[in-house]
């Protein structure tokens, strides 16, 4: 909803304090996901991920979460899908080109990053979304590349 | 200016040391002449000479010819196409890429094609939303952004690679650029934003219309500041001018046109004008003046949209070129002759 978005990017620090912490649970979950088999608990999570991060952010289920590098503003909400800043065509108040009735997405992820820790991040160059993982979780995709790299050092031991 | 290795009409020039295109514009640009480039009104129609009778209307005047790539989002002829017609007549083109009507598979394929052809500077731009033009119910595409593109491009051109990984087997000489628009909001982040884009790979930076010299000023001196016109990696910068035919003309522009944005002063000192359509030559002539004082500034780009034979015009009386004679068709021959009359 564009009201509690909104909200959101105005508590984007509190929301990258939320995930901070959220983020190494569900990565230490990692022999549960494993037990349950990840492409099993796909369907599930993803169903929670959708319901949670679209509640919050009119989350579009790019399987690529970029929130953390985008002021807590989701990208896939801008009309042009762009994932790495705004057009050139924000309109003086601030809003959107194509939908005059909505803030700029970008706008707000900039005002958003500036609360934000991890604020700089959005100065980091984005990759083009990989339209694979659409409609799929990022977070367990996420909790499986932290486990990937843990592996190999628990190898080792 | 002319250069010695002049290859035939449709061959590239040598590359030289610290260059990455066989073009005319990164030649100008690094040679530390005030660059101008212009923008060509690309056709609604499948005739070539059309294409011809208005690129040559800039001989003389400009050191390369952006081709539109459905700006506006309306349609006309493919910036492809134009470019492929003028590249074989020797004209150095600026091929711009939009994001919203192909996605990667065909920008990359585009981007070997035009380079190909003989197209040495490729200018990524996100594009105007469809809504814009005359075709509101097109599908979007946007599968990259301006950024994205930009990556892709130099991985290309440096690593031969397509974004896939997959290797090329000549890679695209291109000197690439992206857009700007210091005139809209953000501002604070502008800048920075730029930088990004050069640390995708612009080399050059075409910007929005400028009517509002102290803002870009302002965003001039941050882009100083963050190092981006120093060492090889630097980016040249050229605000985009261009002539209002009228007061009223301004007025729906800056209502209608995503992003252009034009201060009351400049409305008001048009409306007050007794020739309005003068008046706005007049002041873009000023403008260019004023733009070429601000430091770091490389050149302009004249966008002169239905008013582009008041480019020359424009062109000649800032005196920006400095007696320079950029190439055109012919041009040496003409100098030629005029060297053996005098
Ligand atoms: S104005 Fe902002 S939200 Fe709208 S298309 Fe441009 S970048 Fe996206």
């Amino acid at each position: 909803m564009y009201a509690v978005r909104r909200w959101v990017v105005r508590h984007s620090r509190g929301f990258e304090m939320i995930y901070n912490a959220f983020e190494p649970v569900i990565a230490r979950l990692d022999p549960l996901w494993r037990r349950i088999g990840y492409a099993r608990a796909e369907g599930p999570v993803a169903r929670v991920e959708r319901a949670v991060k679209g509640f919050l952010f009119d989350c579009k289920m790019c399987g690529q979460c970029a929130l953390s590098s985008t002021g807590m503003s989701c990208p896939m909400n801008c009309p042009k899908t762009l994932r790495n800043g705004p057009c050139g065509g924000v309109r003086a108040n601030g809003h959107c080109e194509v939908k005059p009735e909505m803030k700029c997405v970008w706008a707000e992820a900039w005002a958003g990053s500036q609360h934000m820790k991890s604020g700089t991040k959005i100065h980091v160059v984005q990759k083009p979304v990989d339209n694979r993982f659409r409609d799929t979780s990022s977070w367990l995709r996420v909790v499986r590349q932290i486990a990937e790299k843990r592996a190999p050092q628990g190898e080792q031991k | 200016m002319i250069f010695d290795d002049e290859p035939t009409p449709g061959e590239g020039l040598p590359i030289l040391p610290g260059h990455v295109s066989p073009g005319r514009l990164e030649r100008v640009l690094r040679a530390g002449k005030f660059a101008v480039t212009s923008e060509i009104d690309p056709p609604d129609s499948a005739d070539p000479d059309e294409v011809f009778k208005r690129a040559a209307i800039f001989d003389g005047y400009v050191d390369a010819i952006n081709a539109t790539d459905g700006s506006g989002a309306n349609c006309h002829m493919s910036s492809v196409g134009v470019c492929s017609l003028l590249t074989r007549r020797g004209y150095a083109m600026v091929m711009q890429i939009s994001c919203r009507d192909r996605n990667r598979i065909a920008i990359q394929g585009e981007i070997l094609g035009g380079a190909a052809m003989g197209v040495a500077n490729i200018m990524c731009l996100t594009g105007d939303g469809v809504q814009a033009g005359d075709h509101p119910q097109a599908k979007p595409v946007f599968d990259l952004d301006s950024m994205s593109l930009l990556e892709i491009a130099r991985a290309m051109r440096d690593e031969h690679r397509f974004q896939s990984g997959r290797k090329l087997d000549t890679p695209p000489r291109v000197f690439l650029g992206a857009a700007e628009n210091p005139f809209a909001p953000p501002f604070d982040w502008r800048p920075h934003r730029l930088a990004k884009k050069v640390a995708a790979g612009a080399q050059f930076i075409q910007t929005q219309y400028c009517y509002d010299i102290p803002r870009l000023k302002i965003f001039m001196a941050q882009v100083r500041d963050l190092g981006l016109l120093e060492g090889p990696n630097r980016v040249f910068i050229m605000p985009g001018v261009g002539p209002l035919a009228s007061a009223k003309s301004a007025t729906w522009i800056r209502e209608h046109v995503p992003g252009v944005h034009i201060p009351d002063s400049v409305i008001k000192r048009l409306a007050g004008a007794e020739k309005q359509k003068a008046e706005g030559r007049k002041l873009c002539i000023d403008l260019i003046q004023e733009i070429r004082e601000i430091e770091g500034v490389s050149g302009v780009h004249v966008m002169a949209y239905r008013q582009e034979e008041a480019v020359a015009e424009i062109i000649q009386s800032s005196g920006v070129l400095e007696g320079r004679v950029p190439w055109y068709p012919g041009r040496d021959r003409q100098l030629l002759r005029e060297a053996m009359e005098a």
